[in-house]
């Protein structure tokens, strides 16, 4: 295999509340021989509230962010489903709206940059499974996770809307070209099962199989493509308790260990507010809820300093 | 040859006689042509007259045959069944939109949805001259701009596929927001501030949505209900509706973050957002502060992480910036 090379965008959050997703990226990056450059230039990504505050002031940030991919001439990885669909949005209406990507342009020439659409921009956990593959991992793992009944939970912005995902988280197809966007009219214009291929909103399977991979049990329940309730956390606390409170509890109740998530905004929300979410739901939760490159630094033998698991607040410790 | 032989296993209740709802199995061939709609007549027809389900146009028109087929919404004479079996396997399990509001089987009863819909004023208010001397010109670009939201036929499909409809009873839904931004950007309306008003209520409004995009998944019709969500939350900066509260604030608060630090200040927004109200986050804070995630030193002292290049941050915001609270 040539050696894959990824520019990756934090995010806010690996950088401050969850060092451990970061250290444990890296160390799975590492141990793989995945080359990463850090996008130190890049800034937050709005996470969907500056988006309703000021659309065209995200579209412009966002830009800026794949702009520093596009001067290293790399992919961009993103370690956040928020990150990633906020910046995919920003990709697709840009690739697809050239009078929008001139306006947005205007205010990058200002600071000397231009978004070109040369870069792609996928989640770590697909270009873990597509681009180094599954078997190459699987032939990896030093420390199989035979022993942990896993309940992977997805997060919204992976799986959907899926007429996004299809067209920036799978692999690109050969022949097609970088940026020519697609995914905004493929709403409409792209056949169900062909958006559905590389991972269904209502039946995904990528997760799984790489929990399959590391020789964990993947824990099916019905809870595991459904929301957390992250995004009104601070206006509405009741609703964020009750679906974060209910998908816990359905792993639980299907015999989980653990939990794994791809985004450090469900991992915040399903981590630390499982004795609000019990108090409310009137059931004790107690579950260890790791960052996906957490879990796969626990099975390639990283250190325990790199895998942070002292940094999870329902206590994760004892999985080592 | 094209023939599969598929389960179905159907949700079957009746709310004037059974105590607890049950399924029940049908075996059929299915064909490659045939429908979700056709798999429910022949089970009302071939093996059940009793069984209960909505149907009038089978256009995709009517709205009337939504139901949910392995938890994916359905509308079901739009949708192919071979797609469906591809996608789930040959035992498809068909329920109503929403089990808690079954009445009989596929059927449920719709009235929240209706009663919230109409509390948008889901049609074009103004004086019309009864005697016009003119038509009504509308440009391309103002159709354009409510043209997808303009599809929509009331079927519920997102309505039901909302996790917040299912926990907070005073939420409006994404099929009552389309329609009011369908009616608020129609520029024959003059109805629009008040609509505005009515989604911006926390509690009901759209600073509920869980931006879990379900209901962009749901919608037969491609009509994409939480775009039209973010486009009523910018239209409220832009018409000077929005109040402050922890919401507007959360929301105006990453410019604040972002213009100092390039990065998010995960502890100064919730601070900012909720004011005094943040006492009810301290012990959340005290258990971040135990993992080693949060260094309680670092408030005081603001050890913010720095984006590289932060001057362009700020001058892109200071150039770019549209809305205010």
């Amino acid at each position: 295999m040539s050696q894959l090379k990824y520019a990756l965008y934090t995010g806010c959050t690996a950088r401050e509340s969850t060092p451990e997703l970061l250290s444990s990226t890296l160390a799975v990056a590492k141990k793989l021989g995945i080359e990463i450059v850090l996008l130190d230039e890049a800034s937050c990504c709005g996470a969907s509230h500056l988006q309703d505050f000021d659309e065209f002031l995200s579209l412009v940030l966002n830009a800026r962010n794949i702009c520093y991919a596009e001067k290293l001439g790399l992919p961009m990885i993103t370690i956040c489903n928020t990150c990633q669909l906020n910046t995919v949005m920003t990709k697709e209406r840009l690739d697809n709206d050239p009078e929008m990507k001139a306006k947005v342009n205007e205010k990058l020439a200002e600071v000397g940059l231009e978004y070109k659409g040369t870069s792609t921009v996928r989640h770590f956990l697909y270009a873990l499974i597509d681009d180094y593959g599954l078997e190459n991992i699987r032939e990896k793992v030093e420390v199989p996770l035979s022993h942990f009944n896993i309940a992977p939970f997805y997060g919204c912005h992976n799986l959907r809307p899926s007429h996004i995902h299809y067209k920036h988280n799978a692999p690109l197809a050969p022949n097609s070209e970088i940026g020519e966007g697609g995914g905004e009219s493929a709403i409409q214009e792209v056949e169900l099962m062909e958006k559905y291929t590389h991972e269904s909103p209502y039946a995904p399977t990528s997760l799984d199989s790489l929990i399959e991979a590391l020789e964990g049990k993947s824990v099916d329940y019905e809870s595991k493509n459904k929301c957390c309730g992250f995004h009104v956390d601070l206006q509405a606390p009741e609703t964020s308790n009750a679906l974060s409170g209910t998908a816990l509890l359905d792993a639980i109740d299907n015999n989980a260990d653990l939990m794994v998530t791809p985004c450090p905004l469900c991992q915040l929300n399903m981590d630390l507010k499982q004795e609000s979410a019990g108090k409310q739901l009137g059931r004790d939760i107690e579950l260890p809820v790791l960052h996906m490159p957490q879990m796969v630094a626990l099975a390639l033998g990283c250190s325990k300093e790199e895998i942070g698991l002292k940094f999870n607040v329902t206590k994760a410790t004892d999985l080592i | 040859m094209s023939k599969k032989t598929v389960t179905i296993k159907a949700f079957r209740f009746n709310a004037e006689t059974d105590y607890l709802p049950y399924y029940k199995k049908y075996e059929m061939e299915v064909g490659k042509d045939e429908l979700i709609l056709d798999l429910l007549n022949r089970i009302k027809w071939e093996h059940d007259g009793s069984f209960s389900y909505r149907r009038s146009c089978r256009h995709g028109i009517c709205g009337a045959c939504g139901i949910k087929v392995n938890g994916k919404a359905t509308l079901a004479c739009k949708q192919n069944a071979m797609e469906l079996v591809e996608l789930f396997g040959d035992e498809l399990v068909f329920e109503p939109q929403s089990k808690k509001r079954a009445v009989k089987d596929m059927i449920i009863d719709k009235g929240d949805f209706w009663e919230k819909h109409a509390a948008v004023k889901p049609f074009v208010e103004a004086e019309i001259d009864p005697h016009p001397t003119s038509e009504t010109i509308m440009s391309k670009e103002q159709v354009e701009n409510f043209l997808d939201a303009d599809y929509c036929i009331q079927c519920g499909a997102c309505h039901y596929a909302c996790p917040v409809i299912e926990v907070n009873e005073d939420y409006l839904g994404p099929a009552a927001f389309a329609a009011a931004y369908r009616f608020t950007v129609d520029p024959r309306d003059d109805a629009g501030k008040e609509r505005l008003k009515t989604t911006a209520e926390l509690g009901s409004g759209v600073w509920d949505c869980v931006k879990c995009f379900e209901c962009a998944e749901a919608c037969p019709k491609d009509v994409n209900p939480i775009e039209k969500i973010t486009k009523l939350h910018n239209m409220q900066f832009e018409q000077g509706v929005a109040k402050r509260n922890v919401a507007t604030k959360h929301a105006e608060g990453f410019v604040r973050s972002i213009k100092k630090f390039g990065y998010l200040d995960e502890q100064d927004i919730v601070l900012y957002s909720e004011g005094l109200g943040v006492v009810k986050h301290l012990s959340e804070a005290f258990k971040m502060i135990k993992a080693g995630k949060v260094h309680p030193f670092d408030i005081a002292k603001k050890k913010m992480p720095r984006s590289k290049n932060l001057d362009e941050i700020k001058k892109l915001i200071e150039i770019s910036q549209k809305n205010e609270l």
